[in-house]
């Protein structure tokens, strides 16, 4: 049985590495334009006029307001009927990062409003334009204390993105369901697909963990360790 | 521009309200080259609003404001460039949480005042041992105490060049013996800068003002020279807080 479960892993390999590279695209690619995405609401939120401020809110409520399914079918299913098609690997990135835009924003939003005001008076008295105290002043401290939660947010981008599946995407869950139909063990393949989700998310949670012990400095945030209890 | 025998600062007929709430309500003085004026009064008077008036952080409804002859109130003005000529001394510091204190002191240097980072460095360096603190120079603010703090606080505003420091209750939020350091740094700076400092410190109101201005409801009630205002004063509330604030924070001592 063993040597059977280890024959069938090795024959099993090759497609589940390969849905694994999509579930670190779809991973990487929407954590990190939804990032720039989330630095771009949250400022708009804090400092943009009327105008802009209610862009962003729309913006954030409208998904968080919805199911990220529901958001995906629309980009995927929907926009065809307007003549605007994607592959799904595309619509999925595209789904993801907006997405986790939004999400990333309200973190962001919050870290930014937690540095006290008088840092922003303390720039503008040196001579710093608005942009100048919010890039040299406000982000640096603001990216530090948003780090546990951004830690959150790209444990759930890593499991979540299996969720592209749905839409066609091979990515790694949606590979371990190829295999299960072709050789019904799904017990074991779900078990090993499950595996590898807990060794990717405790390999990176560390690594975002060390990220943030470097980048730590007295005073700010105290870079708290976020343990895989509290996932 | 500037020419020596112009008023340095000028401030003139300065209104300022917070809702319904009116803090300012007309105040004008004007300050020469590297004087220094402390400014007191009772809480509430409107003194730190003052401050924030004459360098825009909270721009005064009406009224004007000059320094060098510029007019920093009219909005055509570029106002970051007056800024950098203004140095601000805060309450309760604001230090940038995340830089040491030598960067603290050069980042205006770098991203104002576009100066390389190794020239500003070295300068950075030069006013943190003006204020005694270049042991200190790679700690965060979270590692230095509040003396050291606010000395990094003004080292920060000599690092410009400024041609005017406020100062904003610079020592009402440190240990009492913390005080006599920040203290002392202010007093070397006498006469080689404008200094406005609002303060309760009597001491050195007396000893190194060269004016003192009594604000009350928003309005300056009286002003001049320490020997005048100590011994001589003209109204009879500017007497009373001055032998009540005398008695609270002693005013022989610290100055």
């Amino acid at each position: 049985m063993a040597a059977d479960f280890g024959q069938f892993f090795i024959n099993s390999l090759p497609d589940l590495l390969s849905g694994l590279g999509n579930t670190l695209l779809l991973t990487f690619v929407s954590i990190t334009v939804g990032f720039f995405l989330g630095i771009a609401l949250a400022l708009g939120r804090v400092y943009g006029n009327k105008i802009v401020n209610g862009f962003c809110v729309g913006y954030i409520e409208l998904i968080r307001g919805t199911p990220l399914l529901v958001q995906l079918f629309i980009i995927y299913f929907g926009l065809p009927s307007v003549g605007i098609i994607f592959t799904p690997i595309q619509a999925a990135l595209l789904g993801l990062a907006l997405n986790s835009g939004a999400y990333q924003a309200e973190y962001l939003r919050g870290a930014i409003q937690s540095v006290e005001t008088g840092q922003m008076s303390a720039a503008r008295s040196l001579g710093m334009n608005k942009l100048q105290s919010i890039q040299h002043v406000i982000l640096p401290q603001a990216l530090r204390i948003s780090i546990p939660a951004w830690s959150n947010e790209f444990i759930y981008l890593l499991q979540y993105s299996s969720i592209a599946y749905i839409i066609q995407v091979s990515e790694l869950t949606a590979e371990g369901k190829f295999i299960a139909a072709q050789t019904f063990r799904y017990l074991e393949v779900f078990a090993m697909i499950a595996v590898i989700y807990l060794l990717l998310t405790i390999v990176s949670t560390e690594i975002i963990d060390r990220i943030a012990k470097r980048l730590s400095i007295p005073g700010i945030g105290a870079a708290k360790r976020v343990s895989l209890r509290d996932i | 521009m500037e020419d020596s025998s112009m008023t340095m600062l000028e401030v003139k007929d300065v209104y300022k309200s917070y809702g319904d709430v009116a803090i300012l309500k007309g105040v004008s003085f004007t300050m020469e080259k590297d004087e220094t004026k402390v400014i007191i009064g009772p809480s509430g008077t409107g003194k730190s609003t003052l401050l924030r008036c004459i360098n825009q952080l909270s721009p005064p409804d009406k009224g004007h404001v000059w320094l060098n002859g510029v007019e920093i109130t009219n909005p055509k003005s570029n106002i970051n460039k007056m800024r950098e000529k203004i140095g601000f001394v805060f309450q309760d510091f604001n230090l940038f949480n995340h830089l040491t204190a030598l960067r603290n002191v050069s980042i205006g240097l770098e991203k104002v005042k576009k100066i390389e980072k190794e020239a500003a460095h070295k300068r950075a360096m030069q006013e943190l041992s003006r204020v005694g603190l270049e042991a200190q120079a790679g700690q965060y603010p979270a590692q230095l105490s509040g003396g050291q703090k606010q000395r990094v606080g003004i080292a920060r505003a000599l690092a410009m060049d400024p041609d005017l420091i406020l100062f904003d209750e610079p020592t009402s939020a440190l240990d009492p013996e913390l005080i006599g350091d920040v203290l002392d740094v202010m007093k070397s700076l006498c006469g080689k800068v404008a200094m406005l400092v609002v303060t309760h410190e009597m001491g050195f109101a007396r000893n190194v003002a060269d004016e003192i201005i009594f604000m009350e409801g928003g309005i300056i009630v009286e002003q001049g020279s320490p020997k005048e205002m100590f011994t001589n004063a003209k109204m009879a509330r500017t007497r009373e807080f001055l032998g009540r604030i005398g008695a609270l924070y002693g005013d022989q001592e610290g100055g």
